[in-house]
């Protein structure tokens, strides 16, 4: 049952736009229908009863345990201060210890220091590198590897995108974001491996690493940060560590999960052919996983770009710093110069990679078929030949003498892009005849929505919460399931945390709701036609690897300060994965059923509400979980934009150099993250 | 040729691995690895004199920056990093020589014991010529039709025209970035009045903020501070509150007072105070007006002209301003 608890991949996070989350879906495959079967069984009488005790039981236990607590304790709204701990003393004196102690300690001069030295190195060697090929040479060996891999289209598409950073005039900090991502993502990747090694191919390990990448998953980039900051200072060593912490994780997880699912009939034919458990590994089992295996990679470079860009936060430099410091002269044209390489980078890297894992599936083409100038390109001398080429072309760029992206070659983005969003918040922020300008719709959705939520939430009493909690949990999956949801409720109380929790509750609840509704009616639009599928990709594409600091003054300046523009920003983020997922479910729908529907006269929407929705079920549930998941991870952007409550924190621990405040808000965050992850995981555990 | 891909060979490289890296860790291990005495990988290469300012978000801080990068380029022959990093941070990796300068501080007393005084990692490096200034603030047009609201007394009567969605039925009293040093929730507390504070987050929210309210034409109430070039396009009127009194501001829980007037100051990484030649002398030089610093900062938030370009064209200038910094 292991395997299929993992389809929903809470470790594969979603930073990669299309492919990337449309692969990790597919292991679901098998379980669809397993899923189903579940659901049907409350239907019969025996099932139904066995059921209902499996709710009333555990149920029965929390309202025991609960009830004396909520006589001792009663207050109304508010968790028991009695039932805090707080750790601000404890984590103050740490922060202090290391501020003291880092010149000088051994700890720090032996270990830390040398692990950061590493760092500066590896990436100062891949950042002269990429200097010394120029970027006639970064473009021809882009271009070419891309071309061995996927064909023409994607080689043209990869040297488009780099020289699209030279025109936008982003070459040296396109650059520089890739040696940092080089050094981070080979980091992570190696990492990564070695657990996931660990964790699939022993159950003990896998059950210990399991918490610890889940905890990982959820827990705010920014929360990464401070620590990385406090220990190694800012600059390069901590955004690469942060970037290792972070991109490291959905590695792990895909390469267990290849290892563990393993074909057996495979693993007993090496068995039995006397292959020592060395050599099956090595022979067997890794080239089986080659395909999680790459999607991990996959995964890894999508999660380090997005992490590139927030660890500008600390002197990360290249792109991301360029978007922060636009941020700062509150320019959003400068803002999108940087960004829009961040999105080229991201969906170049993703497609070719992409390929590379279909590539590993597909079988061979026979040589004499192919084109013959794909043909020299092939096997060794391939390769050493697309290396030459590439060396040729950093030559010729060289000899010509523009090593450096020429100056004069770039064209201003800025002012039409400044110009166009004065423009649009000039005239849809208020006054807009019938529907009423931008400014009246966050007004009425922070009125009537999120208002009416957290004063709800706030004002309900902790136990009953507790209980809600449960209660949830138990219809969502098992006891389990439930005691995790109401112990990460419990954790919450006891940081001392909850109301500014419950706050970002609402707010995720209220972004969640309108990501759902849109990201349906969205994806009901888009299975229909293949076109608007077509047309809608590179949208989604954009929204979900744009650097949200880009869309962050425009978004304030459509819906003012709040938690309305934090809404909207998590809503941005979040659309694209909810899109894809219900998409695909509804695609996958048995065609033959659909057929046979239409042919007794069905109605359009007849076929959807009572045929394709219910199939594809599913993935809607999946949908939903993912909404929650990604709405949480912008939290701390929407404290950027006056959402408060807990992503303000963990901006304010980083700000002071706040240790405690910043990760108890961060520690809450995961969770809010690992209660609202587990209440809707479509998954049933065994 | 794929599926052809010898196996064996795997275990080998991963046996070479190993060794690797434990060569390397063995190279490496052998002595301390001082990482305040570490450079940026993108810094250039060797020889070229290189000094690291951090700039603060603030466009102010990215004036002063500017300039005296300008000059030290351009007339000292040296290359100059900047790094972006909120202000606390910044005076850790001042400590820690990941930055040579600060051109602008408001003011860190805690960390200005444990660093200048305790650790002597940082150097003071004299003030910066401009005094800031933080305070509440309204729209000028607003204070003049209604000239009262200048007084902290009157604000309750407005509260109802400041209100907005997210300040729970009172009035809003907007606040920037966390970064930023505020005594305002304390404030409003402590001198009861009828309103809510609510954090913009980011100075880049609050400016968006400010210049929609302008746009139309709505009264605010916002935690502001001088000099900054936004008064140029939204022209505000500050808000008295209870004057400032020496050490009326001790106690962050009991505050009823208004903000003091800073003269802002420079801060030195010791090590390169003592040995950062030219460098060093010319930073503890740079000294100039709060007109002068808005002039650059309007050129780079209003006229959206880069750092570097606004820098240029004050130099051209202002020549007799910055020729005594250098000598």
């Amino acid at each position: 049952m292991t395997a299929t608890r993992t389809h929903t991949p809470p470790g594969t996070r979603p930073a990669g736009p299309a492919r990337g989350r449309q692969s990790v879906d597919r292991p679901a495959g098998p379980r669809t229908a397993h899923t189903a079967a579940a659901q049907d069984r409350p239907r019969r009488p025996l099932a139904a009863l066995a059921a209902r005790r499996a709710f009333l039981v555990p149920m029965g236990v929390a309202v025991a345990l609960l009830i004396p607590l909520a006589v001792v304790f009663p207050g109304a709204g508010s968790w028991p201060a009695a039932l805090t701990a707080d750790l601000s003393g404890p984590l103050g004196r740490a922060g202090d210890w290391i501020i003291d102690h880092r010149d000088s300690h051994p700890l720090f001069l032996y270990f830390f220091g040398h692990i950061s030295n590493a760092v500066v190195v590896s990436v100062r060697a891949v950042y002269v590198l990429l200097l010394a090929a120029g970027w006639t040479g970064v473009t021809a060996l882009a271009a070419l590897v891309a071309w061995r891999l996927a064909g023409i289209r994607l080689a043209l598409t990869c040297a488009a995108a780099f020289v699209a950073c030279g025109l936008l005039g982003m070459w040296v900090p396109t650059m520089q974001t890739l040696a940092l991502m080089a050094v981070a993502v080979a980091a992570s990747v190696v990492l990564g491996a070695l657990l996931g090694l660990a964790a699939g191919l022993s159950p003990r390990a896998d059950r210990v690493l399991r918490p610890v990448l889940d905890t990982m998953q959820i827990l705010p980039a920014f929360a990464y940060l401070l620590p990385m900051v406090l220990v190694f200072g800012i600059g390069v060593p901590a955004a690469v560590l942060a970037t290792v912490v972070y991109a490291a994780p959905p590695m792990a997880r895909l390469t267990a999960l290849g290892l563990r699912g393993a074909d057996a009939g495979v693993m007993e034919a090496a068995a039995s052919l006397g292959a020592t458990g060395r050599q099956r590994l090595l022979t067997a089992r890794l080239p089986l996983a080659r395909r999680q295996l790459l999607l991990g990679v996959n995964q890894a470079i999508m999660t380090g770009l997005s992490m590139a860009v927030i660890a500008s936060v600390i002197g990360a430099g290249g792109l991301g710093d360029r978007v922060y410091q636009a941020l700062a002269s509150v320019d959003v044209g400068a803002a999108l110069a940087a960004g829009i390489p961040i999105v080229l980078l991201a969906v170049v890297l993703d497609r070719t990679a992409d390929a590379a894992g279909r590539r590993i599936g597909a079988t061979p083409v026979p040589a004499r078929e192919q084109h013959l100038l794909r043909r020299v390109f092939c096997g060794w001398y391939g390769r050493l030949l697309t290396f030459l080429v590439a060396v040729a072309a950093a030559v010729a760029g060289r000899v010509a003498g523009s090593s450096l992206w020429p100056g004069s070659w770039t064209v201003p983005l800025a002012d039409p892009v400044n110009s166009a969003v004065a423009w649009m918040t000039g005239h849809l922020y208020s006054g807009v005849p019938v529907v009423g300008g931008t400014a009246d719709w966050a007004a009425r959705f922070t009125g009537w929505i999120l208002d009416p939520l957290r004063s709800g939430l706030q004002a309900a009493p902790w136990w009953l919460l507790l209980l809600l909690a449960c209660a949830l949990g138990l219809l969502a999956g098992t006891w389990r399931t439930a005691l995790t949801a109401v112990l990460a409720l419990g954790a919450i109380g006891a940081l001392g945390v909850w109301e500014a929790s419950l706050d970002t509750l609402s707010q995720v609840l209220a972004a969640v709701a309108v990501t759902l509704v849109l990201g349906f009616a969205i994806a009901v639009g888009a299975a229909r036609s293949a076109r608007a599928e077509r047309l809608l990709r590179p949208v989604l594409d954009v929204c979900q690897t744009l650097p949200q600091f880009v869309y962050l003054i425009p978004v304030v300046a459509l819906f003012g300060v709040g938690r309305a523009p934090a809404a909207a920003a998590a809503v941005v983020y979040a659309l694209p994965a909810v899109v894809r997922i219900t998409t695909q479910g509804l695609r996958e729908v048995d065609p033959a059923v659909v057929e046979s529907v239409r042919s007794l006269g069905a109605s359009r929407s007849q076929l959807l509400r009572q045929v394709q929705l219910p199939l594809a079920r599913p993935a809607l549930l999946l949908a939903v979980n993912q909404a929650v998941v990604l709405v949480l991870a912008v939290v701390i952007i929407g404290g950027l934009v006056g959402g408060g409550a807990l992503g303000y924190d963990v901006v304010l621990g980083l700000a002071q150099g706040d240790l405690a405040t910043g990760l108890v808000a961060g520690a809450a965050i995961v969770c809010l993250g690992l209660l609202l992850d587990r209440v809707t995981q479509p998954a049933k555990e065994d | 040729m794929r599926d052809a891909h010898p196996r064996r060979p795997l275990g080998r490289h991963g046996a070479t691995l190993l060794a690797a890296t434990t060569a390397l860790a063995a190279l490496t291990g052998c002595g301390a690895a001082d990482m305040t005495r570490q450079s940026s990988p993108y810094a250039a290469a060797q020889g070229a004199k290189t000094v690291t300012l951090s700039v603060q978000s603030w466009v102010g801080a990215q004036a002063n920056t500017a300039v005296a990068s300008y000059l030290l380029e351009h007339e000292l022959g040296y290359r100059v990093d900047t790094v972006q990093v909120d202000e606390v941070p910044a005076w850790d990796a001042l400590s820690q020589g990941r930055v040579d300068a600060i051109l602008e501080d408001w003011g860190h007393p805690e960390q200005e014991e444990r660093y200048v005084r305790g650790k002597k990692t940082i150097t003071p490096g004299g003030e910066l010529g401009v005094t800031g200034h933080i305070g509440w603030f309204v729209p000028t047009w607003f204070a003049e039709e209604h000239p009262d609201v200048t007084d902290w007394k009157n604000l309750d009567k407005y509260a109802d025209l400041l209100r907005t969605p997210e300040s729970r039925g009172k009035g809003q009293l907007m606040d920037g970035s966390p970064s930023y040093v505020t005594n305002d929730k304390a404030l409003v507390k402590n001198l009861g009045l009828d309103l809510e504070v609510v954090f913009a987050g980011s100075e880049a929210a609050q400016i968006t903020q400010i210049k929609q309210f302008a746009k139309e034409h709505k009264p605010f109430l916002t935690y502001w501070y001088e000099p900054q070039w936004l008064f140029q396009r939204v022209p505000m009127t500050e808000v008295k509150l209870p004057e400032y009194t020496e050490g009326c501001a001790d106690d962050p829980q009991k505050v009823a007072c208004a903000y003091p007037h800073t003269p802002l100051r420079k801060y030195l990484n010791t090590r390169f105070a003592e040995s950062g030649g030219k460098a060093a002398g010319f930073l503890k030089k740079f000294h100039w007006t709060k007109e002068q610093q808005n002039e650059v900062s309007l050129m780079i938030a209003e006229e959206k002209l880069s750092p570097q370009q606004a820098a240029k064209k004050w130099v051209e200038r202002n020549e007799n301003v910055w020729k005594p910094w250098l000598t």
